[in-house]
């Protein structure tokens, strides 16, 4: 099966019209030394009705986890049912890049409508339509804060290491220097970040909360970066800004983040969503697409694909970045999401992931051998010592539960607003009886 | 339309959430938020209808003939909807241990072995997220062979003018200089400009084929021998990979590595501008240099972003690539060929065609002679168009034919719909002969009359703001 719609018949009528006996006589430019000249070898087709009994078996072959309480760059956070019918519309998802804003109006307001919602839990002027993810979003936030002068990035050793990495990439893309500053007590080490700052210093990355789950202290280091003259990216998990002070009032010039939580399933890595969003002053340098308000041929108010001097088709080589494609149902996703929350819903979010986090370290803590790594105050995730963690781990996935993600310096543990109170007291007695043992 | 904080009314909410079984735990003064940001504020129906009204405002696949050239909007089927929302995919988290993920390796597993044999390659990364992405991850394959081998002087990426925009900007953030040559009047490369451009500083050549305007170039394998005679690797970008498969594969041509777009190619829908998923394969001797995730892998390779990629967007191209399978492969390319050139010839006689011969799985149309009889431009025919239901084809693209107007029908368009469209264009190259003045200021039934574009990069305006009380 191919989704070809037209008959044998038609085919022929086809070849005829165009004057060609067949498709063979299609591809009369190709080398005859380069064509496949076989079959590929690979198996037959298959009907729908075979490929969903072979996909399932696929998936039948992971195990779930009911409970999950572990996190490190992916939130099972709860989805609302509206959350998940409403991208699933058939033109949202079948639509390419709204280039004809004629008949694009719908992506077009949903994106606008976005870039506000982002503006709003930010706090910044400038939103863009979305990159890949966080780890990329931060490489691009990277980028945009280079000019000809300051050339080398830094970024805490408490971000998370798949986006340490990626910065890292993208630096080496450019030829440009990346220095990791380092963590003092699972926080950067602000004595050493202010040794590293200088005329040469683009830019200086740190999430909050970081990958170990701990708060950073935001506002000074703001203070720091922008006393040796160079910008502040902040990441930031966007269900924490339902009760966090928002990367703006922390002083931050470009917030970037991984909208996963907002609304996506953990999915296996993917499709996550990266937000950026900047101050009026960095508009220009946003990379991607931003979508504008302005008016048709009647002074209607209608929206439109923006600013697009600063892109590849136009720019080429000397566009912002390459990115076209990047994850707008995602976005739209995560903007549903947001609207279904509100303002109320998302606080409520953010203040239930808190609790029961602290809940689950308080419990866990009361054990023997399991205690707080790090001292600061701390979001969703906060890293134990945990003794026999193997065993520990493995007995908690055989009561339906994924722990914590084991770390070099113990286990980092997650709880969202998802899990009761029922389910981390069934994974407390668990580690507990292993321990005891 | 109203925004959706326009129909926000305070107070209103939806119950998702169970009150808290926990108790609650208070932020330091330092690092708690004091505003609420100005989300919307309403109950389930209101959000429901909201995006039921923007849905009504969108045209996607589902909709009708949508032949935007090099964006191959093809079918997409549902069943890799449903399979893509399986539980057992959708809730895999991916620092799960091994064992509970066999299945999704499985997945990538099965991508790749479908993927290497279409495209000719030995390994294969999932992680770009994107075609733009995948280009990105192709090039840094190619900076870190040169770099591995110390080979330092090979600063320059060779790219012919009638590349995709992507094409240059990639080989920038790679660190590369440009140097764009001169396509051959077909749109093809021109042997000379290519020879003049090799050199002992040429890193490597990005070239799609078939190109841009269609055509599959016959002397691809003498330009791939070309670059590497120069010590170059040759990077395909396979934007265009849909006329192709099953028939020639891009490492059978001479190329070195590739990517593929899973939402074009593989029938993965494009949500309006993403998800998407740029596959990058590449021969043995680069395998080494291919990318992976810190916290899944380990570290010492590069990363392009988090994880394994968009897997959901995988499972679908998956899903699709067995239902195909051996025989259905190759037919997709075959008639999306079929139907290119079906279409190109029931609309010869009308606007001209920018090359008159044998295309791929689109053609170009140049209306530079036809504007200067009508004073009709590319665009007035495209916004002409949305009259009549049909997504424009793309406009002003590639920027070596003027008045463009790109068509990819792609093998999901029956023979009756690609009739009714060469119809369309036929009715409209007489009208702009006959009665141009209307088609100056298409469309006219559509959501919107023609936006201020100017207007709007001039006074951007970039968010909805709340009104001063």
């Amino acid at each position: 099966m191919s989704y070809v719609p037209s008959t044998g018949d038609q085919r022929k009528e086809m070849l005829a019209a165009v004057g060609a006996a067949d498709y063979a006589d299609l591809y009369k430019d190709v080398p005859a030394e380069a064509l496949l000249n076989r079959p590929l070898d690979l198996p037959e087709g298959m009907s729908e009705l075979e490929v969903g009994k072979a996909m399932s078996a696929m998936a039948a072959k992971n195990v779930l986890f009911p409970t999950v309480l572990r996190g490190a760059g992916a939130y099972d956070h709860y989805i609302p049912a509206v959350v998940k019918s409403i991208p699933n519309k058939e033109e949202f998802l079948t639509a390419y890049t709204p280039y004809q804003a004629e008949m694009s109006q719908g992506v077009l307001q949903s994106i606008f409508e976005y870039q506000t919602m982002i503006c709003e839990i930010t706090g910044m002027d400038v939103s863009n339509a979305s990159v890949y993810d966080g780890a990329s979003a931060a490489a691009e936030a990277a980028a945009m804060c280079r000019d000809r002068k300051r050339r080398v990035t830094l970024i805490s050793a408490s971000s998370h290491p798949d986006t340490i990495n990626t910065v890292r990439t993208y630096c080496y893309g450019t030829g440009d220097e990346l220095r990791v500053v380092p963590v003092k007590d699972g926080r950067t080490d602000l004595e050493a970040l202010k040794e590293m700052l200088g005329a040469d210093i683009a830019s200086f990355y740190v999430q909050q909360p970081n990958f170990y789950g701990q708060l950073e202290e935001v506002e000074e280091i703001a203070g720091l970066v922008h006393e040796a003259g160079a910008m502040f990216v902040m990441g930031a998990n966007p269900i924490s800004l339902g009760i966090l002070k928002s990367p703006r009032e922390c002083g931050a010039d470009v917030a970037v983040g991984e909208g996963q939580p907002l609304g996506m399933p953990i999915g296996y890595g993917g499709p996550y969503l990266g937000f950026m969003a900047t101050t009026a002053k960095n508009m220009r340098k946003l990379p991607g697409r931003i979508v504008g308000e302005t008016v048709d041929d009647k002074g209607e108010r209608c929206y439109v694909l923006s600013l697009q001097a600063r892109e590849q088709h136009i720019r080429r080589e000397k566009a912002s970045s390459n990115i076209c494609s990047n994850e707008a149902l995602c976005a739209l996703t995560a903007g549903v999401y947001l609207a279904t929350m509100g303002p109320e819903g998302l606080k409520e979010a953010a203040s239930q992931c808190m609790a029961k986090a602290h809940y689950l370290a308080k419990e866990l803590t009361k054990i023997e051998g399991v205690d707080l790594v790090f001292t600061g105050e701390y979001f969703h995730e906060f890293v134990t010592t945990l003794p026999k963690q193997d065993e520990v781990l493995k007995a908690l996935e055989d009561a339906g539960i994924l722990g914590g993600f084991p770390v070099k310096e113990g286990v980092l543990w997650c709880a969202t607003e998802k899990v009761s109170k029922c389910e981390l007291d069934r994974a407390v007695s668990v580690v507990k009886e292993v321990l005891a043992k | 339309m109203k925004l959706i904080f326009e129909k926000s009314v305070a107070g209103r909410h939806s119950d998702i959430l169970p009150k808290c079984d926990v108790e609650p735990v208070e932020l330091s003064a330092r690092f708690a938020r004091t505003d609420a940001p100005a989300l919307p504020e309403m109950a389930e129906v209101d959000v429901a209808r909201h995006y039921t009204e923007l849905n009504d405002r969108v045209h996607g696949v589902n909709c009708g003939f949508y032949p935007l050239g090099s964006c191959t909007m093809k079918y997409n089927p549902r069943i890799d909807e449903d399979m893509a929302a399986l539980p057992g995919f959708a809730g895999v988290h991916p620092l799960a241990p091994d064992y509970a993920t066999e299945g999704c390796r499985e997945v990538l597993e099965t991508a790749k072995k479908y993927l290497c044999e279409v495209s000719g390659m030995d390994d294969m990364t999932f992680q770009p997220a994107a075609g733009a992405h995948g280009e990105f991850t192709g090039v840094l394959l190619i900076k870190q062979y040169h770099d591995a081998r110390g080979d330092k002087k090979r600063t320059k990426i060779i790219v012919p003018d009638s590349a995709h925009g992507t094409n240059p900007a990639t080989a920038a953030m790679c660190g590369f200089e440009v140097v764009n040559i001169d396509s051959a009047p077909d749109g093809c490369v021109d042997l000379e400009a290519l020879k003049n451009a090799l050199g002992e500083d040429t890193a490597g050549l990005m070239l799609t084929n078939p190109n841009t305007v269609g055509i599959f170039d016959p002397n691809i394998l003498e330009i791939t021998r070309l670059v590497h005679e120069a010590g170059g690797l040759c990077y395909y970008d396979g934007a265009n990979l849909n006329a192709i498969m099953g028939v020639v594969r891009p490492g059978d041509m001479g190329f070195d590595c590739v990517h593929m777009n899973l939402h074009k190619t593989f029938a993965t829908p494009h949500g309006g501008g993403g998800p998407g998923a740029g596959a990058v394969g590449c021969k043995d001797f680069l395998k080494e240099f291919l990318p992976r995730s810190v916290v899944m892998d380990g570290e010492g390779r590069i990363q392009v972003r988090s994880f394994a990629g968009n897997f959901l967007v995988t499972v679908r191209a998956v899903t699709y690539l067995l239902t195909l399978g051996r025989e259905g492969i190759p037919e997709a390319s075959q008639n999306a060929v079929l139907n290119a050139n079906y279409l190109m010839r029931a609309i010869q006689g009308s606007f001209d065609l920018a090359f008159d011969r044998t295309c791929m799985h689109e053609f170009v149309l140049d209306l530079s002679e036809y504007k200067k009889e009508t004073g009709v431009s590319a665009l007035d025919v495209a916004k002409s168009l949305i009259d009549y239901g049909m997504h424009p084809p793309t406009m002003y693209f590639p920027l070596i034919v003027h008045e463009a107007l790109m068509l990819e029908p792609t093998e999901t368009e029956s023979k009756e719909t690609l009739d009714e469209a060469a119809a369309i264009f036929r009715k409209l190259y007489e009208l702009g002969k006959t009665d141009p003045e209307p088609m100056h200021a298409a469309p006219h039934h559509a959501q919107i009359g023609r936006p201020d574009e100017v207007g709007a990069a001039r006074h951007p305006v970039l968010r909805w703001q709340k009104p001063e009380e």
